[in-house]
């Protein structure tokens, strides 16, 4: 297995590009956030004498309370619970009919749910609104988490049932033999089995929840349910010229999935690198 | 895999599901309450998404029954065939550019001998993680007048390069489909690795064996390896690319002109701006129709032996 220095070289030069290219613009974002404020009339009191640190916490501080960012993260953080806890629970129970039982329909069935994987949000978000106008049901959760729940479970059908699939068949006769019903067998042991496949999903299904903007920007129209990005595409409008704030927006909405990806990263890219292409 | 589950029915007696479900009703009951929700808030829609493309309504009072007027007019949008013209330069820049580089670069980090391997990994597919609107904070004020890009070039004494380049209708698509490429890069390679973590190093041994340098070992042994995740790696970032919105939303609107439109911000665009809520799902409908399209080309493609 021996690689010559040359090659050697010639990789970390090519790695090191593609990683300084993926971080540049995050870096940018992230100095910035550092910066004394330049635009608007609003002169920032204490930023001038203070130093880089104070004037990031005070760029910080400002934006949060301008753009009330407390609240919206709080939106989205009830969004990204719910759409996460509903769409777990309901792709195991799939997963573990379509990964471990056979049963009539069961293909038509699973392409059905495959279906979901590639019908785009585009598709279905305006009927959706317009629909659930009538209904008055618009600026609740329901309507921002429902479509993305339904997202969620076509994926996670998807992919639980390729957990299940790949456990070993002695443990559903153990259970059997034991007396189990399909119930406890899928909470007592199946799940805690998968473990680690269903830890990636829900980092997925948090990401992309969490990271989501036409279903919110649609289906909560008054801003009701406004989520932390949409609050950010506001502020937007609102701080063209502060730079700075802008960033410091941008840091508070980006930093909740970034540490969780990071904390997780090891299980999430290990998971990633094992689950799904089976 | 399929005969796994064969062994577990036959086990569980003749008829039943597995051993486990003694009803043959059990896996219709597991599968109900996700039936509900993926029926009432995705397959609902999507009908109704294609009743509503042929009526012309503007979201507030009467609708006129067109027929296929919706698609008709499409047909003779310039607009439309703008959109459709930019998202496919913009699946080059999301789908095709990150292939070959996610390539390079996975091939490298299978092939060992790189220290840092979980940091290059983790690094590299940090975009993937960021919220789209971050995402266009930042290269915003990367492409702005002021920004990043542009002090470099002026550092470099290319100051007559220097614009805005976001605002100039020759430049603003490319300089989305640069931020796709940085976004899709990360994910490419995760995927590519996961394939080529499976090929047994034997092969590679052999393939050394036999003299083959890093080159041909790419193109012998790595290549064909990894064709189901090539097919996976383009169904989902030629998605990506055709389901550019938040990007385009929050960068460009669509302008300078129409120049940086695609489909899905036609979608929205139509339905809550024009108000013209039939000709929006007719595109609704386009969009979904080419998304299916692709992916059984794909995954045809990724099949084939």
């Amino acid at each position: 297995m021996r690689v010559s220095k040359a090659e050697v070289t010639l990789n970390y030069v090519i790695l090191t590009v593609f990683a300084v290219i993926a971080l540049t613009p995050i870096l940018t974002v992230l100095a910035t956030v550092f910066q004394h404020r330049t635009g608007g009339g609003s002169a920032s009191k204490g930023a001038a004498d203070g130093g880089v640190l104070a004037t990031g916490a005070g760029n910080l501080a400002e934006a949060w309370s301008s753009g009330g960012f407390g609240r919206y993260l709080l939106t989205s953080l009830l969004v990204a619970v719910v759409v996460l806890g509903v769409s777990l629970v309901l792709s195991i129970m799939t997963g573990y009919a379509f990964g471990t039982m056979r049963f009539r329909g069961s293909t038509a069935l699973f392409y059905l749910f495959l279906l979901g994987l590639m019908i785009p949000a585009e598709a279905i978000v305006i009927p959706l609104f317009f629909d659930l106008r009538t209904l008055g049901l618009t600026d609740t959760l329901l309507a921002v988490a429902g479509p993305q729940i339904a997202q969620s479970v076509a994926f996670g059908t998807f992919w639980m049932r390729a957990q299940f699939r790949a456990m070993p068949p002695e443990l559903i006769d153990a259970a059997a033999m034991d007396g189990a019903t399909s119930w406890r067998t899928l909470t007592g042991v199946l799940v805690p089995a998968s473990k680690q496949g269903i830890a990636t999903l829900s980092v997925l299904v948090f990401m992309w929840t969490w990271n989501e903007f036409l279903i919110p920007l649609v289906m909560s129209p008054t801003g009701a349910f406004r989520t932390a990005p949409l609050a950010l595409s506001i502020f937007k409008g609102q701080y063209t010229a502060e730079t700075q704030l802008l960033a410091a927006a941008a840091v508070i909405i980006a930093l909740p999935v970034v540490i969780v990806f990071i904390i997780l990263q090891r299980y999430f890219i290990k998971g990633m690198l094992e689950g799904g292409v089976k | 895999m399929s005969t796994a589950v064969g062994t577990k029915g036959r086990q569980g007696g003749r008829r039943m599901p597995s051993a486990v479900a003694r009803s043959a009703w059990t896996p219709y009951l597991f599968l109900l309450p996700a039936l509900a929700v993926y029926g009432a808030f995705a397959l609902f829609p999507l009908v109704r998404s294609a009743q509503y493309s042929l009526y012309d309504w503007s979201g507030l009072g009467p609708s006129e029954f067109v027929g296929l007027g919706n698609y008709a007019d499409l047909a003779a949008d310039p607009v439309f065939r703008t959109a459709i013209g930019n998202a496919l330069v913009l699946i080059v820049f999301y789908a095709i550019i990150p292939l070959l580089i996610g390539l390079v670069l996975a091939a490298i980090l299978r092939r060992g001998q790189v220290k840092g391997l979980g940091f290059f990994r983790t690094v590299i597919f940090l975009p993937q993680v960021i919220a789209l609107v971050v995402v266009a904070v930042a290269w915003r004020a990367f492409y702005a007048p002021d920004g990043t890009l542009n002090t470099v070039l002026r550092g470099v004494g290319l100051d007559s390069l220097t614009r805005g380049w976001l605002g100039e209708p020759g430049t603003a698509l490319v300089a989305i489909g640069f931020i796709g490429t940085w976004l899709e890069i990360g994910l490419v390679m995760l995927l590519l690795l996961a394939g080529m973590a499976r090929i047994p190093n034997e092969q590679y041994e052999a393939a050394r064996l036999d003299g083959a340098g890093p080159i041909r070992e790419f193109f012998a042994v790595t290549l064909p390896a990894v064709r189901a995740e090539i097919a996976t790696a383009l169904v989902l970032t030629v998605i990506a690319a055709l389901k550019t919105f938040d990007l385009i939303y929050m960068t460009t609107s669509g302008g300078p002109g129409d120049t940086t439109t695609v489909p899905s911000y036609e979608v929205y665009r139509r339905a809550f701006e024009l108000k013209d809520v039939g000709s929006a799902c007719a595109v609704a409908i386009v969009l979904t129709v080419i998304v299916f399209a692709i992916n059984v080309v794909i995954s045809r493609i990724g099949e084939k032996h």
